[in-house]
């Protein structure tokens, strides 16, 4: 497919101490308020990919939905290009900003309209970004669409409902929605997370060929050998922060953050069956609050020290691109 | 033999009646799950692996039909239950973990209640006492039991995949199929709910029926794994059988694709074409035109699946060699 109207000037789309909470129960005067996301900083920038893995309910998808603006910050920033995204302006960019930045829901069973066919949800999106196309180029582009992510046979998809699609069937449309609209991000959560791993492999080089055409990924998934096939640079989240991050490579294959490393030990490998013992405390994944102090593995930690369920340790920088949150790194605390 | 089985699925046929003909999306598959075994089934997004679960749980409903086969359970036959054993049946004798599971809670009332709804309606408990197992079970899955009083929508989607397996285990069945029940798990979440399901499982000896595309984990966990394709069984056997010394083209395929945390890094292929079209199947082999292997007979004939070294292989012309590492 012809991505050549996508811009090729780079672009940064950055998120500054951001923080995210949620009010989950209480009275008017007291209420209950649930941190989500506490300061994540990041950026992406065109023809590169971020994956962002961790600890399930960590906060990926609501980092992912306050970039889409579904979510305003309740501190920080987005920002696309130095501008704040959430900034008052016209319904323009606002619809610029729509089109540049796309979803790929991390559940597909309730993303696609149940009363629609494929054709349907694909063809809005085409007609709206390219206005000029009559109806006969609108059908090309869909089934072009439709084949690209290896739907076939790509008439008959078009003409299907959602709930005729298997779970896989369905991620792949959603996929080919935000192909659809010319997006410059595409922040795609457990975008292949149904489907096989050899249609997964053909959607990761499907997504790996958009990004050499200078398209920026937010990657989140589970599956961090993909994360490290597809993504340059890689950030472990836990509870709601970053805890560690920088080059897939090094992340991945000498991790330092604890619960990185328990995270890794953890991955399935056919063949090491059995049990395997995790290096970490029993103990729940704590709650967090705007009052909640230390770092949030520390209860599960077995190197916690006293000072990490007090205080919530500084980013320490370990390499050129390689940094984590952790007491174990900071200079200032070893004696 | 017939008091080791749990589940005997003789023949099985699934067919999705559309306007431009029958889908068939399980075909002719038969397998059988022992008390207390795990048996993961794989194969292409699509292939009807889902499809066959509800099937079995008796679930399914039009369009799609059970055109052949039968399902039994304990002996029972499941299709031909009545209304009454179906409740009996569902839940109490074989639960299931949906793919849609992040879907399938209802987003007005709290998951305390869902959870409690099913003890309920099964068991003859107090409301209270059924709140404390509901905590309980909340606790067995990682979710801190304060969240009995959340919506579905507070929680994340790994959550809602966890309250869902929380209510399966429920009422203590005798086979509980999963479908992509760990998905949107962390790997960390994923291995302590596998392992207290493993304990349960000691405990109270289930049968699990795991599907997933997750290889690595099946092999982990599985005794026994069935590989579909279009519909069909095409390769079981034991766990290590399967995926250490493949024999179907369409396994040894995936078995190849997907890349490693650890190895080298490469750009990998995965498996060229695509699945056929169910509408339009041929007289061959349904992964024929996909198959390096392809021999004059692939064309004119469906493979059955066969005895080959200990495992069954729907392949006309099985490449064996010595393990793919
Ligand atoms: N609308 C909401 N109201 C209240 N709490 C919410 C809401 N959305 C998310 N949360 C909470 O915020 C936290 C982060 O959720 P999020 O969905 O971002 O996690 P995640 O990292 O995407 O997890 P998963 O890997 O399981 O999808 C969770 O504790 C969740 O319960
Ligand atoms: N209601 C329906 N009407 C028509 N065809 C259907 C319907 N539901 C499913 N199918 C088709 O039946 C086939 C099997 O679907 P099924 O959901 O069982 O696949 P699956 O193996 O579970 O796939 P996945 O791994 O992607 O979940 C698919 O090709 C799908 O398109
Ligand atoms: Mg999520
Ligand atoms: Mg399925």
């Amino acid at each position: 497919m012809n991505m050549s109207d996508t811009p090729k000037v780079p672009s940064k789309l950055e998120v500054e101490d951001l923080v995210i909470d949620f009010r989950t129960g209480g009275s008017l005067f007291n209420p209950s308020i649930l941190r989500a996301v506490s300061e994540v900083s990041f950026e992406l920038t065109t023809g590169q990919a971020l994956a962002i893995v961790g600890e399930s309910g960590s906060g990926k998808s609501t980092v992912a939905r306050a970039l889409c603006r579904l979510y305003t910050p309740s501190a920080g920033q987005v920002r696309l290009d130095g501008v704040d995204v959430n900034a008052a302006e016209t319904s323009a960019s606002q619809r610029d900003y729509a089109r540049d930045v796309q979803m790929i829901f991390q559940d597909p069973f309730g993303s696609l309209n149940p009363v629609h066919t494929i054709r349907h949800h694909l063809k809005r999106p085409v007609k709206i970004h390219n206005p000029g196309l009559n109806a006969d180029e609108v059908e090309a582009r869909v089934i072009e669409l439709i084949e690209r992510v290896g739907l076939s046979p790509a008439k008959q998809t078009a003409d299907k409902f959602p709930y005729e699609l298997s779970g896989g069937q369905k991620q792949r449309v959603a996929i080919a929605r935000a192909l659809a609209v010319g997006a410059r991000y595409i922040l795609a959560d457990e975008p292949i997370s149904m489907l096989d791993v050899s249609i997964r492999l053909g959607i990761l080089n499907l997504m790996d060929d958009m990004k050499r055409d200078g398209i920026g990924f937010m990657y989140i998934t589970h599956d961090i050998a993909t994360a490290r096939y597809f993504a340059e640079r890689t950030a472990v989240m836990y509870v709601g922060h970053m805890v560690e991050w920088g080059d897939s490579d090094t992340v991945t294959q000498n991790p330092q953050h604890p619960y990185t490393q328990l995270l890794i030990s953890a991955v399935p490998e056919a063949g090491r069956s059995g049990r395997r013992e995790l290096k970490a405390k029993k103990g729940d994944i704590p709650v967090r609050t705007p009052e909640s102090v230390g770092c949030p593995f520390a209860g599960r930690c077995l190197q916690a020290r006293e000072e990490c369920h007090t205080a919530m340790p500084p980013v320490t920088k370990l390499a050129e691109d390689h940094f984590v949150r952790c007491f174990l790194f900071d200079q200032d605390t070893e004696n | 033999m017939a008091d080791d089985v749990l589940l005997d699925v003789r023949g099985l046929s699934v067919d999705y009646v559309t306007d431009n003909g029958n889908a068939r999306a399980v075909n002719n598959v038969s397998l059988q799950i022992r008390p207390g075994e795990t048996l993961g089934l794989a194969g292409e997004s699509g292939c009807g692996k889902s499809t066959l679960a509800f099937a079995i749980s008796n679930l399914h409903a039009a369009p799609a039909l059970v055109s052949e086969g039968q399902i039994l359970f304990e002996g029972r036959d499941v299709l031909a239950m009545s209304d009454k054993e179906l409740r009996d049946f569902r839940w109490n004798k074989a639960s299931m973990v949906f793919q849609s599971a992040m879907n399938a809670l209802n987003p007005v009332i709290t998951i305390g209640e869902q959870i409690i709804d099913v003890i309920l309606a099964h068991k003859t408990v107090t409301r209270s006492e059924a709140w404390a197992r509901g905590e309980e079970l909340l606790d067995t899955v990682g979710i801190h039991p304060s969240r009995m009083k959340s919506y579905a929508h507070q929680l994340s989607g790994g959550m809602r995949q966890r309250v869902v397996i929380a209510i399966a285990l429920a009422l203590r069945p005798k086979l509980i199929i999963m479908d992509e029940p760990t998905t949107a798990l962390d790997v960390v979440v994923e291995r302590e709910i596998m392992d207290e399901l493993y304990s349960l499982k000691e405990e109270y000896g289930f049968a699990i029926l795991f599907i997933s595309h997750d290889l690595s984990l099946m092999g982990e966990i599985a005794d026994r794994i069935g590989i579909m394709y279009a519909g069909r069984l095409v390769e079981i056997g034991a766990a290590a059988d399967v995926l250490e010394r493949p024999d179907h083209p369409y396994t040894k395929g995936l078995v190849r694709s997907f890349p490693t945390i650890h190895g080298p890094k490469v750009r990998l292929e995965g498996i060229p074409g695509h699945p056929p079209n169910l509408l339009e199947l041929g007289a061959g082999c349904p992964f024929g035109e996909r198959c390096a292997n392809r021999i004059a007979r692939c064309d004119a004939q469906v493979p059955a699946l066969e005895a080959l070294g200990g495992k069954r292989v729907a392949c006309h012309s099985p490449e064996r060699e010595e393990a793919i590492a």
